[in-house]
């Protein structure tokens, strides 16, 4: 294990993270709010600590896949517990344990809250509310991208870390080097949460409040800073900010692609049937509410359903509607579309309709080997044979999904809450969504669960996030042993 | 540069190492093994396509549009031959391909003009013409022209008893007045540029540079026991030996080939009747020894396996007293195998790779000079390089004691009006000048970079 390279990693991190407070504190010298120095104060600490780390050059620059792991796991740890300190300074979150829920629930795009519902989040001020958002935006493509993309880390190993934080199955590069590859994902990142920031504001959005809608959209969070998230805002708000949801948890590869005029390759396999399962999905639901007269106008049925499809299957967790006094038909089904999730290299969190495709084809295969026993069959995407090894590492990812389900579902359930609480609430935070059903719900918060549920949620939204492996690596004995 | 190598082998894996070392260049790799692609995108920063490189939908997803340079380096000449033609017409780019058979090779000339390729490489080739080299000039673990042959880079192992051993580069210098420049010092897995004050021991690889005529009269102060070669013993009937058959004929080495394979044996008889064919297994001791191991002026080495060759060496070296020479195809282990003082080794992937990224790197115009020849001294460590200085180059027109170099860097020599300078302090380097330098800096695209 090359200790050397974490360290200094990290270091760059901490640095990176003080220049990120950046943006609150500007926030709080705009408004005049004296939490400006509680950043100010966490600033200096990640900078003092991060240029601690910086000293001395590190022995060799090596990075393998081992590294890569460790680097990109420890990071998020890091990056979150000096992000939750503004919270605890400015007293907006006094608990230390809860102000890390938040971060992570920012970092990880998440976007739960602990924040009482009965109390709500416009009391909090302005900058710490910029700054739940802006952790959104920076966990939505990864910090460890962004260091690739503009630090001079070494050469060619990078991959690694890259392959450890981007979501799916198989990362791949659009150009040949990793770096190029890093720009141009953080150009289409940025110009798209542009574009988003113009159309809120032409919507009539104060700037604060576009800035932040568009932050959240963006890293597909989810946090609001209205008490009662986009219910109160026009149709033609809504109506965006579900576009920009689908469009954030589409492949970014594919815009590049289109960006290069390649229509065809541009519409993947995963692509198109993540288009079907969110057109069925929005029929089925608006029908249902429509049907049972829970929302008695079809136009606004349609809407409401819409934006609350978007927001579960891109992972971001906005509401309009309480979708919590729903029929249970509608319920299901936006549970069920928790556990798919967005697409490959998108920001959004979930299983990844690329997985389940590659499953759902292995089992096909498996069952017609099984009629017939010396059939040869392998699985393909985009006319593509997928090789067995993705094919091997998809089913793990899956089990040991399951099993930490299973068990942060087990203890959880400790607290005493009901079943659909619990079994909403792992989702929420392991799918990296936010809210979840009962207790959990649009309208509602995770403040009522005790300390090591939190510490429970906070695994879960960071296993999600890193997709499972980056995190029990850092659990395995191996991966210590020198 | 965006670079697209056809062919994830040796050669190909070799030459993606050296390219993203190199700096600047983006490079995709095609292969029709998805395994050998994986390796290579995993060790390297390079973007992996697996298909056959000679289909056009497999060039167009590797995006040769904007290639800049095309290599085709697959095991089969005919297979890059078809990739380059489908490059040409796909892509605006030059073409390099690797041709290793010898009825191609005869007809390089007509390939390059009818199909446009930039360049042709025939790895086993220059891989002869090296060993031929050496067998000239056997006092040589390496020999590499610059300047169109006029200057040498020499590289040797100080003998122990020669008596410039414990003394220093300045005082041998003016002790014998001679006119070579010493370049670099290998010691262990150490390498030094030589600066005056530099002691020599025992056993040192020492590379000098110097012209022909000098380097032989060199040799000769400073005892170094070199006879010329009368006859050779070479192992394996490949396509180097085919070459080396060629090169050498009738040019006084007379050459004992020991193949296994009974038809090689009869065709290279056929093609080759100045040439002793044995045919029979090298690795039968009993057969080397009759064969006169022993009393052979030289010792090359070159079947198909490197463990053999490297074999085969180590034995040779306890009775005979000749020359060795040794091919090895895998590069991996370079400080284990100098461990081992095999003499020379030659290994014809680097070659290849050197000739490419020669003109990869002459390829990117330069303000003020051209690099026209590149040479690993050590690989990835030290790196001889000849510019053709512009006019107003900024080097140019000063006395080299008046100019700040960066450290371990070297001019080595100067090549003017045909004539050889050895540099002093007090020469100048003029526009249109051959200035050979030597740094520990690889990678160097302009002379200037040598300067503070």
């Amino acid at each position: 294990m090359n200790f050397s390279i974490i360290k200094r990693t990290l270091g760059w991190i901490l640095i990176f993270e003080a220049v990120f407070f950046l943006v609150p504190l500007i926030t709080a010298a705009v408004y005049r709010e004296r939490e400006f120095f509680d950043f100010l104060m966490s600033m200096a600490i990640c900078g003092s600590l991060g240029g601690l780390c910086l000293i001395g050059k590190p022995k060799n620059n090596e990075i393998y896949a081992k590294e890569g792991f460790v680097i990109t796991a420890l990071c998020w740890i890091v990056m979150s517990l000096f992000g939750a300190l503004p919270f605890v300074f400015s007293g907006s979150i006094p608990n230390y344990v809860d102000a890390l829920f938040e971060t992570v629930s920012g970092f990880t795009t998440t976007g739960a809250t602990v924040v009482d519902p009965n109390v709500g989040v416009e009391v909090l001020p302005r900058c710490i509310l910029i700054w739940r958002s802006f952790t959104h935006w920076i966990g939505g493509m990864g910090v460890l991208v962004f260091l690739i993309a503009f630090l001079p880390l070494s050469g060619a190993r990078n991959m690694h870390i890259m392959k450890a934080e981007s979501p799916g199955p198989v990362v791949s590069k659009i150009v040949p080097k990793v770096r190029t590859t890093a720009k141009i994902l953080y150009i289409i990142y940025f110009g798209l949460t542009l574009i988003q920031f113009i159309m809120l504001i032409c919507g009539g959005m104060s700037v604060f409040e576009a800035i932040n809608a568009a932050f959240a959209t963006a890293g597909t969070g989810g946090f609001s800073i209205k008490n009662s998230g986009f219910a109160d805002y026009s149709s033609y708000i809504q109506i965006v900010v579900t576009v920009f949801m689908l469009l954030f948890s589409l492949n970014f590869n594919s815009y590049y692609l289109l960006f290069r005029g390649k229509f065809k390759e541009a519409f993947t396999i995963e692509v198109r049937t993540f288009l079907i399962i969110v057109a069925a999905a929005m029929a089925l639901v608006t029908l249902n509410v429509f049907a049972s007269g829970t929302i008695e106008s079809f136009g606004g049925a349609l809407k409401h359903s819409a934006f609350s499809v978007a927001s579960i299957i891109s992972t971001t967790g906005f509401a309009t509607e309480d979708f919590n006094l729903w029929p249970s038909f509608s319920k299901a089904i936006l549970v069920l579309i928790m556990f798919i999730g967005a697409c490959a290299g998108s920001t959004g969190g979930g299983i990844k309709v690329s997985r389940l495709l590659i499953m759902g084809k292995s089992a096909g295969n498996e069952m017609s080997r099984m009629l017939h026993p010396k059939r040869v069959k392998r699985v393909t995407m985009d006319g593509r044979v997928v090789e067995d090894d993705v094919v091997r590492s998809v089913h793990s990812f899956f089990i040991a999904y399951l099993l930490i389900f299973a068990i942060s579902l087990l203890i959880v359930s400790l607290d005493g809450e009901s079943l659909t609480t619990n079994f909403t609430a792992v989702s929420a935070t392991i799918n990296n969504i936010g809210p979840g059903l009962d207790m959990v719900g649009p309208m509602g918060s995770f403040t009522n669960f005790s300390w090591w549920s939190k510490l429970v949620f906070i695994f879960d939204m960071l296993v999600g996030r890193l997709e499972v492996f980056p995190m029990l690596f850092l659990f395995a004995p191996g991966t210590w042993r020198k | 540069m965006n670079v697209i190598i056809v062919g994830c082998g040796r050669v190909g894996c070799t030459l993606a190492e050296k390219l993203i070392e190199d700096g600047g260049n983006s490079v995709t790799v095609v292969d029709m093994d998805s395994v050998k692609v994986q390796e290579l995108t995993e060790r390297f920063d390079v973007m992996g396509v697996v298909g056959n490189g000679a289909t056009h939908t497999t060039l167009l997803e590797a995006d040769i549009k904007s290639a800049d340079l095309f290599i085709a380096v697959t095991n089969s000449d005919e297979l890059n031959l078809l990739c380059c033609m489908v490059a040409k017409k796909e892509g605006d780019c030059q073409v390099i391909a690797r041709l290793k058979s010898p009825e191609y090779s005869e007809e390089v000339e007509y390939l390059q003009d009818e199909l446009g390729l930039a360049l042709v490489i025939n790895p086993e080739y220059a891989a002869a013409e090296e060993i031929a080299r050496i067998l000239r000039f056997p006092a040589a673990i390496k020999i590499e022209p610059f300047a169109k042959g006029k200057v040498e880079l020499i590289k040797f192992r100080l003998p122990e008893d020669s008596h410039i051993v414990g003394m220093s580069v300045k005082d041998v210098m003016i002790r014998y007045k001679c006119d070579v420049l010493v370049c670099t010092i290998e010691r262990g897995d150490d390498s030094y540029i030589a600066n005056g004050d530099f002691v020599f021991e025992a056993k040192d690889i020492v590379t000098i540079v110097a012209s022909p005529k000098n380097a032989k009269e060199f040799f000769k102060i400073i005892n170094y026991k070199g006879h010329s070669i009368k006859n050779a013993i070479v192992v394996g009937g490949g396509v180097i030996t085919h070459y080396l058959c060629e090169i050498l004929d009738r040019s006084g080495i007379t050459l004992k080939i020991i193949e296994k394979d009974r038809k090689v044996c009869e065709e290279l008889a056929g093609l080759f009747p100045a040439c002793k064919i044995i045919n029979g297994n090298a690795t039968d001791k009993e057969l080397l020894l009759e064969e006169g191991v022993k009393s052979a002026g030289a010792f090359v080495a070159l079947s198909k396996h490197d463990e053999e060759n490297i074999l085969l060496s180590l034995f040779v070296q306890e009775v005979c007293q000749g020359k060795l020479i040794t091919k090895i195809n895998r590069i991996d282990y370079d400080n284990v195998l100098n461990r081992l003082e095999l003499d020379t080794t030659i290994c014809p992937t680097h070659i290849t790779s050197d000739v490419i990224l020669r003109y990869v790197r002459s390829a990117r115009k330069t303000r003020g000079s051209n690099i026209e020849t590149l040479y690993n001294i050590i690989p990835g460590e030290v790196e001889a390089t000849e510019f053709i200085i512009k006019e107003r180059s900024l080097i140019a027109e000063k006395p080299l004691s008046m100019l700040r170099f960066k450290e371990n860097v070297l001019v080595a020599a100067i090549y003017r009006d045909k004539k050889v300078i050895i540099p002093r302090g007090n020469d100048v380097i003029q526009a249109g000048d051959a200035v050979v330098i030597v740094s520990k800096r690889t990678g160097l695209h302009d002379i200037t970079e040598v300067l503070r």
